[in-house]
C-alpha cells in the first residue's frame, strides 16, 4: 500500500469538475481511494478522515491523495490524474467550440439549405411547422393529419404564390428522384410520374408498375382532400405542371377518389393544357380498381402488362366458409376490397365509409363479413400505424382463429421504406398458428411491394406461402381470390 | 446561415422553383416522427432534423391563429426593418422634466408598473434618494412616509420613452441623456451613470448618494451637454459596433464602449472651456466607470424599438423590463399592455460576502439591450462576463447561438467576430420562444434586497416562461382571420 499527497498551487478547477475527476482516478484497477480537490477547509475534513496530516494549503490550490496497491498502480492513477484534468479543463480535441445547437423549427432547420420538407408532428402543430418551410422556400410534405380544412388551403394558396407545392396533409408516400418520403417502395427509375390523392393506392400502383417492367420518374402525394372542392385541386394543378415540366416524365397518371365534379372539370382542362398525356385513374364505385389503373398505364406507354403475380397456398383451399374476415393496414386497400367484396356478396361490415359498406355493430368481432382498415385513427390513437406495429394484427389474427366456424381471413402486407422490417417474419408464424388451430381457415394476402424492397419482397413473400397462405401482388386479385373461396362470384 | 428576414421577404412566384423540385434527389429537412429522418438517412439522403417539441403549455391553437393572421409576417418583417434601420446618436443632455415630462412628486421607474406597496426594497430606496434629492423630505423616514402615504405619482419609463437601469428611478431634476434616432427621429432618454457600490440605482440614498446626484446635476451634466454641443452630435451606434468587436455585450460589460466614450468626449470637453476644477473631476467620473457608457447604450436600443411599436398582429419583443416585483415584456402588436410575472432571483456571484439571500429579485429596464440585439444575446461577443456564473467561454458562444431559435433576424451592424462576423440575433418573436421553450438570455447586475444596500452581484437571469405565454395568448386572442 502506498499513500501520495501533493499540493499543486494555483491550479484551480470547479467542484463538479474534480468530482468526476476523483472518479475517474479512483476507478483505476489497484487504487483504494482517491481525493482529488480544492484545498477548502470542507475537503481537508475529508483529507483527514481518509487518514493523511492536513497539508499546508487553501482554497485555490489543488490537493491530489491517493492510495494506492503499489507504485505501478499510483503511476497509472497519476495519469489517469493528468489526462482527467486535461479533459475537465477543455481545450484540445475535447472542447472547441462546438457545433450551433439543434434547429428547434423548421426554419431553423431550412436555413441549412434544404429543398423539401418532411412534416409528421401531430396534426394540431403542422401548419406553424409547413408556414416555415414555405417561407424558407422548401416545398412541403405533411404526413401530419388532423390539419383542419381551411388551414389546408391557406398553406396550398401561399404555396401556390412562392410557386412551391404542399404534399397532404395526410400525404403517406411520395417518391421523389428516387428518394422515398414517409411510407414509399423502391421502384425502378422510368418515365411515370404520379400524381396521388391517396398513398397506399400510390404504393400499390407503382409497385404493379415496376413489375410490369415501368418505372416511376416521381410520386407526388397531395393529401385525400385536395380533389374536394374546399381545396379545389390546387396541389394536383401544382404537382401535374411540374411533372408536366419535368423532362424524365412523359407520362402522368392522377390517382384519386372521384374528385368533387368542378373540380374534376378544371383537372381536366388544365390537363388537356399539358404537352405530357394525362391518364385518368379514379378509384371507386364504377370506376376502376388499382391493377386496372396499372393496366391502362401500360397500354398508353404501348408496353404488354400481364397479370399480376400470385402465389398459391401450399395446399389448395376448399371448403364451406362463410365469413370472409379482412384486416387491412392500408387504407385504400382495405377501401378496394370492400367494394369487391359488397359487390359479390351484397353487403358487408366495414369501419370505412363506402357504399355497400354498414357500419360494425360489435367492434372487431361483429359478426360475418367483415374488412377493417386497421389504420383508421379510432385504432391507432396511442399506438403507432399498423404499417409499422403489428401488434393488433396479430391480435385479432388469434381471435379470429379461435372463433368456431370456417372462414377466409384476408391481410394485406406493405413493404418498402418506413414499413415495418420484417413483416412475414412476425405474420407468418401467426398463420401458421392460426390455420392449426382454427377449424378451417383459409388466408389470402395482398402483398403491395417490389423485388428491390428493405424488406425483400421474395423472401416475404415465401415465409407467408410456407405459413399456409396464397398471396398476391394484385390487391383487387387477392380480394376476389377471397371472394371466389367463399363462393362469391369472382 | 441566412437571414431569415431576406427569406421572409421573398414573396412571389419563384419560376423553376416546382421544377427544382424534380430536378434530382433533394435535401430534406424533417420534422416529427424519427422513423421517416432514419429511413431517409438510410437511403442516402441529405437531412437536417428539427429538433422539435409541443409548445409551451399546449398553445397550438394560439400559435396557428397568431401565423395564419394575415398581418403578421407584413408586421413582424417591418418591425424588424424598423430595429436593424436605427440610427441611434446621442444629441444633448435634457432635464428630466423637460425630456420625459415629469414634475414635483412625480416620478418614473424601471419595469411594468408598481406601487410603492409592491415596491421591492431597492425600489423603494431610490424612490426615497429621489425625494431627499428634490428636496421633497429632509429624512429617509420622512421619505418613506410620503410614499407610504400613497403621495408619490409613478409611471414605468418606459410610458415615456425612457429606460432607466435597475431601480430606473427618474425625478425631474435629474440630467438625462438624449439619444435620437436619426432614421425615424424619434428621441430615447436615460439618465446618466452614476457608478457601482452605493448609489440611488440600486436603492441606495445614504448622503454620499445624494450629493453624488446633486454634483451630476450641477457638474457633470452640463460638461457633458457642452462636450456634445462641440461635436454637434455622437454616434452611439458606431461605438456599441466597435465595442462588441472588443469583448463587450454592452449590457454587462460596458469597458470597451467606456472607453471609447472617454476617447470621444475628452477633446470636446477641453474644448468646451470647463472650468479646469470641474474638468479633471468629470473626466475622473467618466473614466472610473466602466458602465458609465450603460445609461447610452440602453437608450440607444430603446430609440431603436419604439419605432417597432404599435404594428397590428406584430409578434416581436418591444420592451422586457423588471421593476424588482415583477418581470415585464410588451408586444409589438399588444400595444401598451404588460405581460407581467414574478420577477426572479439573478443567477450569479456575489460581490464580498454577499450571497444569494442578499439579492433583490430581478430588477431594472436594462433588458432592452437583450430586446435590442446587445446583452445576453451578444454574449458570444464577451467571453470574459461568462465568469460570472462560472461557465466556459463555450457558454458564451452556445448563449448567443441559442437565441437565433427566438429572433426574427440577424443584426447586420452588431457583429461577433468569433461567429465569423456573424449579426447578434435580434427581433425576439414570443411565438418563436412559446414554441421553442426557449426564453431570452438575460445578463444583469444584482441589486441588494435590503434599501440602501447597493449592488451585491452580476449574473444571469432566466425571464419567467409567464410572460410569454401571456402574450401569445393576448396575440392570438387579437388575430385576424385569414
Amino acid at each position: 500500500m502506498v499513500d501520495h499527497l501533493d499540493v499543486r498551487r494555483g491550479a484551480y478547477a470547479d467542484s463538479v469538475s474534480l468530482m468526476q475527476v476523483s472518479r475517474r482516478v479512483g476507478d483505476v484497477d489497484g487504487v483504494t481511494n482517491a481525493l482529488i480537490a480544492m484545498a477548502t477547509e470542507l475537503n481537508l475534513g475529508l483529507l483527514a478522515g481518509m487518514g493523511y496530516d492536513a497539508p499546508d494549503a487553501g482554497p485555490n490550490d489543488l490537493v491530489v491523495a491517493i492510495r494506492a496497491d503499489d507504485d505501478d498502480v499510483l503511476d497509472a492513477a497519476l495519469a489517469e490524474l493528468d489526462a482527467a484534468l486535461a479533459a475537465s479543463r477543455g481545450g484540445g480535441d475535447q472542447a472547441g467550440f462546438g457545433d450551433a445547437p439543434a434547429p428547434r423549427t423548421t426554419r431553423d432547420a431550412a436555413a441549412f439549405g434544404g429543398q423539401l420538407a418532411l412534416i409528421s408532428v401531430p396534426g394540431e402543430h403542422a401548419y406553424v411547422e409547413a408556414l416555415d418551410a414555405l417561407r424558407a422556400g422548401l416545398h412541403v410534405m405533411i404526413f401530419s393529419d388532423n390539419v383542419p380544412v381551411d388551414l389546408e388551403v391557406a398553406l396550398k394558396t401561399e404555396a401556390g404564390h412562392r410557386g412551391l407545392l404542399v404534399m397532404g396533409p395526410d400525404a403517406g408516400t411520395a417518391i421523389v428522384s428516387g428518394v422515398g418520403l414517409g411510407f414509399a417502395n423502391v421502384v425502378s427509375p422510368g418515365t411515370v410520374g404520379i400524381v396521388a390523392a391517396s398513398g397506399t393506392g400510390a404504393q400499390q400502383l407503382s409497385c404493379l408498375l415496376d413489375d410490369a417492367g415501368i418505372g416511376v420518374s416521381h410520386v407526388l402525394g397531395v393529401g385525400g382532400r385536395d380533389l374536394k372542392a374546399a381545396v379545389g385541386g390546387r396541389s394536383t394543378l401544382q404537382a401535374m405542371r411540374a411533372l408536366d415540366e419535368d423532362p424524365a416524365t412523359e407520362l402522368i397518371v392522377l390517382l384519386s377518389k372521384p374528385p368533387d365534379e368542378a373540380v374534376a372539370t378544371t383537372i381536366r382542362a388544365a390537363a388537356g393544357q399539358l404537352a405530357t398525356p394525362v391518364v385518368f385513374a379514379l378509384l371507386g364505385l364504377d370506376q376502376g380498381e388499382l391493377t386496372e389503373a396499372a393496366a391502362e398505364v401500360a397500354e398508353a406507354l404501348g408496353v404488354d402488362f400481364d397479370p399480376p403475380r400470385s402465389w398459391d397456398a401450399p395446399t389448395e383451399r376448399s371448403g364451406a366458409y362463410t365469413e370472409l374476415r379482412g384486416l387491412f393496414a392500408g387504407g385504400t386497400l382495405c377501401q378496394e376490397a370492400v367494394l369487391i367484396a359488397a359487390d359479390a356478396f351484397g353487403g358487408v361490415a366495414s369501419n370505412l365509409t363506402v357504399p355497400g359498406a354498414a357500419p360494425l355493430t360489435q367492434g372487431l368481432d361483429t359478426p360475418g363479413h367483415l374488412l377493417v382498415d386497421l389504420g383508421e385513427d379510432e385504432y391507432t390513437l396511442g399506438h403507432p400505424h399498423p404499417m409499422i406495429d403489428q401488434g393488433l394484427r396479430l391480435e385479432r389474427i388469434a381471435a379470429e382463429a379461435a372463433r368456431p366456424g370456417a372462414r377466409v381471413l384476408l391481410l394485406d402486407v406493405v413493404l418498402g421504406h418506413g414499413a415495418h422490417a420484417d413483416p412475414a417474419g412476425e405474420l407468418a408464424p401467426a398463420i401458421a398458428d392460426a390455420i392449426a388451430a382454427a377449424d378451417d381457415l383459409a388466408v389470402v394476402v395482398s402483398l403491395c411491394g417490389t423485388a428491390g424492397d428493405p424488406q425483400g419482397r421474395d423472401a416475404q413473400v415465401a415465409q407467408l406461402v410456407q405459413a399456409g397462405a396464397s398471396v398476391h401482388l394484385s390487391n383487387a386479385a387477392a380480394a376476389y381470390r377471397a371472394v371466389e373461396l367463399l363462393g362469391g362470384d369472382a | 446561415m441566412t437571414d431569415h428576414a431576406a427569406h421572409d421577404h421573398a414573396v412571389g412566384l419563384q419560376d423553376g422553383a416546382m421544377a427544382s423540385l424534380l430536378d434530382g434527389p433533394p435535401t430534406l429537412v424533417t420534422a416529427g416522427v424519427e422513423l421517416f429522418e432514419s429511413t431517409l438517412r438510410d437511403q442516402g439522403a441529405e437531412v437536417v432534423s428539427v429538433d422539435w417539441r409541443p409548445p409551451v403549455d399546449g398553445l397550438s391553437d394560439e400559435l396557428t391563429r397568431i401565423a395564419a393572421d394575415p398581418r403578421t409576417q407584413t408586421a413582424n418583417a417591418t418591425a424588424l426593418e424598423r430595429i436593424v434601420a436605427a440610427e441611434p446618436r446621442w444629441v444633448g443632455i435634457t432635464t428630466a422634466g423637460d425630456a420625459v415630462g415629469i414634475e414635483r412628486g412625480q416620478f418614473l421607474h424601471a419595469g411594468p408598473p408598481i406601487t410603492w406597496e409592491r415596491a421591492s426594497g431597492p425600489m423603494r430606496g431610490a424612490l426615497i434618494a429621489a425625494m431627499l434629492y428634490e428636496g421633497m423630505a429632509d429624512t429617509p423616514e420622512q421619505a418613506a412616509a410620503i410614499g407610504e402615504a400613497g403621495e408619490l405619482e409613478l409611471a414605468p419609463c418606459h410610458s415615456r420613452g425612457a429606460v432607466g437601469p435597475m431601480a430606473g428611478v427618474v425625478s425631474p431634476s435629474m440630467p438625462m441623456f438624449a439619444i435620437r434616432n436619426e432614421a425615424f427621429g424619434n428621441t430615447a432618454y436615460c439618465t446618466l451613470n452614476e457608478g457601482l457600490g452605493k448609489v440611488l440605482r440600486y436603492g441606495a440614498y445614504g448622503r454620499e448618494v445624494i450629493d453624488r446626484l446633486r454634483w451630476m446635476q450641477k457638474v457633470l451634466g452640463p460638461a457633458m451637454d457642452a462636450a456634445v454641443s462641440q461635436l454637434g452630435s455622437l454616434d452611439v451606434r458606431a461605438i456599441i459596433v466597435q465595442a462588441m468587436q472588443m469583448g463587450d455585450e454592452l449590457h454587462n460589460r460596458n469597458r470597451a464602449a467606456s472607453a471609447l466614450l472617454v476617447r470621444e468626449v475628452v477633446p470636446p470637453l477641453l474644448e468646451a472651456g470647463i472650468a479646469s476644477s470641474h474638468l479633471a473631476d468629470v473626466v475622473r467620473f467618466i473614466n472610473g466607470n466602466e458602465h458609465f457608457f450603460l445609461n447610452l447604450g440602453m437608450p440607444a436600443a430603446k430609440s431603436a424599438l419604439d419605432p417597432a411599436r404599435d404594428l397590428p398582429g406584430s409578434s416581436v419583443v418591444v420592451a422586457m423590463a423588471r421593476n424588482g416585483t415583477d418581470f415585464g415584456i410588451q408586444t409589438s402588436g399588444t400595444g401598451d399592455r404588460w405581460f407581467t410575472a414574478p420577477a426572479s432571483v439573478p443567477d450569479g456571484l456575489f460581490l464580498g460576502d454577499y450571497g444569494p439571500e442578499d439579492a433583490n429579485p430581478d430588477i431594472g429596464d436594462s433588458t432592452i439591450t437583450e430586446t435590442g440585439g446587445m446583452g445576453g444575446f451578444a454574449m458570444a461577443a464577451a467571453p470574459a462576463i461568462v465568469r460570472f456564473v462560472g461557465g466556459q467561454a463555450a457558454d458564451a458562444l452556445h448563449a448567443t447561438r441559442s437565441m437565433y431559435a427566438i429572433a426574427l433576424g440577424e443584426h447586420p451592424h452588431f457583429q461577433i467576430p468569433i461567429l465569423e462576423f456573424r449579426g447578434t440575433p435580434v427581433g425576439i418573436d414570443v411565438t418563436r420562444i412559446v414554441r421553442t421553450g426557449i426564453v431570452p438570455a438575460v445578463n444583469t447586475g444584482i441589486a441588494g434586497k435590503v434599501p440602501g444596500t447597493g449592488q451585491v452581484g452580476a449574473g444571469l437571469v432566466t425571464p419567467p416562461m409567464e410572460v410569454f405565454t401571456a402574450a401569445v395568448r393576448a396575440l392570438a386572442e387579437a388575430a385576424e382571420s385569414p
